[in-house]
C-alpha cells in the first residue's frame, strides 16, 4: 500500500513483540515490522527506511545508546522513541506524538 | 506563580465497548489529544466500568508503574509472575511493568460492575525487575485528614513505585479545607475528584474533575460539599 507510515519495532520479548505489531499493523496507515536485538535493528535500517523505530522493553542504556547513534547515522530525520505500557493503550498516542499528526 | 490546568470530567476521552465504560483523561487508545497527553510523570488516568465477569484478556505490559484503585466492586489479576489477587475498595495494587510482564485482570463478580481507577506512571528507571503488590489503605485517623496510599519509599505508607510520586486520597467534610505541601521540588499534583465539590485556588471542581497544579509549593483544598478525592504529586520532568 502507498504512503504508509513504515514502523520499526526493537524489542526483546517475542511474544510482546508480537502484540505490539499485530496492533501497529491494525492501523491501515501504518506498517510495522518487528526484530529482536540490536543488531538486526541496525541492519534493517541500513536496507530500509524507516518512519519511527519504536524501542521496546529489555534494550539496557548502552543498547539503546547505541541504536540511536547508528541509526541516526542511517538516517537523521528519524524518529526513535521508547514505548512504554507493552501492547496496549499507548501506542497510538507514542506514534501520533512523533508523527505530529491526529487521528 | 502556580501554573494550572483544568480538565473537566465532560471532557475527557471515552470508550464504550459494551461490557467496557472508561473515560480516559489523557490519550489511551483511541482517543488520541496532542493537548491532553500526560501531566508530568502522570500518563494515564482511566475511569473504568466493567461488567459482570467481563475483563481484559492477557495482554502485556513493559516499563510502566501501573496503580488500580477499586472504587466498587472486586477486580481479579493474575500475571505471569504467578500473582493472583483480588482488590477490593479500600486497597490498592500495583505492578511495575519493568522488563515485560503478561497479566489479565477481570471482574471477580457475575453480577456486578467493578469500577476502578487505572493509573500509569512513567518510571524513573527503564527495565526493572516486575514486580507486583497489592496493600489495605489506612484509615484515617481523624475526619478530614489525607491518607497517603503511595510514595517511592518501600518502607513508607501504601504501595510504592520506581518514581518520586506521592498519592493521597482525601475525605472531606462540607465546609472543611485541608492543605497540601507538594513533596519535592518540581514535583505537580493532579488532583482528581471521585464525588463531591472542592475547590482549589478558587477553581470550583465536581465529580470526574481533574485539576493540575504546579510551579507551587502548597495549595488548600476546601470542601464546598462533602467530598472525596484523589491528589497525584508526580515529578513535572522526569
Amino acid at each position: 500500500m502507498e504512503n504508509r507510515t513504515e514502523i520499526l519495532v526493537v524489542g526483546t520479548h517475542e511474544d510482546i513483540l508480537k502484540t505490539v505489531l499485530r496492533l501497529l499493523n491494525a492501523e491501515t496507515s501504518w506498517h510495522a515490522v518487528g526484530v529482536l536485538g540490536c543488531e538486526e535493528a541496525i541492519a534493517k535500517c541500513k536496507a530500509h527506511t524507516y518512519a519511527i523505530v519504536l524501542l521496546g522493553g529489555g534494550l539496557t542504556e548502552p543498547e539503546e545508546a547505541k541504536l540511536k547513534t547508528e541509526i541516526k547515522l542511517i538516517h537523521p530525520a528519524i524518529h526513535i522513541i521508547p514505548h512504554y505500557g507493552g501492547g496496549s493503550g499507548l501506542l497510538y498516542a507514542e506514534i501520533h506524538g512523533a508523527l505530529g499528526t491526529t487521528n | 506563580m502556580a501554573q494550572i490546568v483544568l480538565h473537566t470530567a465532560a471532557s475527557r476521552g471515552g470508550a464504550d465497548h459494551g461490557w467496557l465504560k472508561s473515560y480516559h483523561t489523557f490519550s489511551f487508545a483511541s482517543y488520541y489529544n496532542p493537548e491532553r497527553v500526560n501531566f508530568g510523570a502522570l500518563r494515564v488516568l482511566n475511569d473504568d466500568a466493567v461488567d459482570g465477569g467481563r475483563g481484559f484478556g492477557e495482554h502485556p505490559h513493559d516499563n510502566m508503574e501501573i496503580i488500580s484503585i477499586p472504587l466498587s466492586g472486586s477486580l481479579e489479576h493474575k500475571d505471569s509472575m504467578g500473582n493472583i489477587g483480588t482488590i477490593e475498595p479500600g486497597e490498592i495494587q500495583v505492578m511495575s511493568a519493568g522488563t515485560g510482564i503478561y497479566h489479565t485482570e477481570y471482574n471477580k463478580n457475575k453480577d456486578q460492575t467493578v469500577k476502578f481507577l487505572q493509573i500509569w506512571v512513567f518510571p524513573n528507571k527503564r527495565n526493572v525487575e516486575p514486580r507486583y503488590d497489592q496493600v489495605k489503605i489506612d484509615t484515617p485517623e481523624k475526619p478530614n485528614t489525607l491518607v497517603q496510599i503511595l510514595s517511592p519509599n518501600p518502607d513508607d505508607a501504601g504501595v510504592w513505585i520506581h518514581q518520586d510520586a506521592w498519592f493521597n486520597l482525601g475525605k472531606l467534610e462540607k465546609g472543611s479545607h485541608v492543605d497540601y505541601s507538594l513533596q519535592k521540588k518540581g514535583n505537580g499534583a493532579y488532583i482528581f475528584v471521585l464525588a463531591g465539590d472542592i475547590e482549589i485556588n478558587g477553581q470550583a471542581l465536581s465529580t470526574r474533575d481533574g485539576f493540575g497544579i504546579w510551579d507551587t509549593d502548597n495549595f488548600t483544598i476546601q470542601a464546598a460539599s462533602d467530598a472525596e478525592f484523589l491528589i497525584m504529586d508526580v515529578p513535572m520532568e522526569f
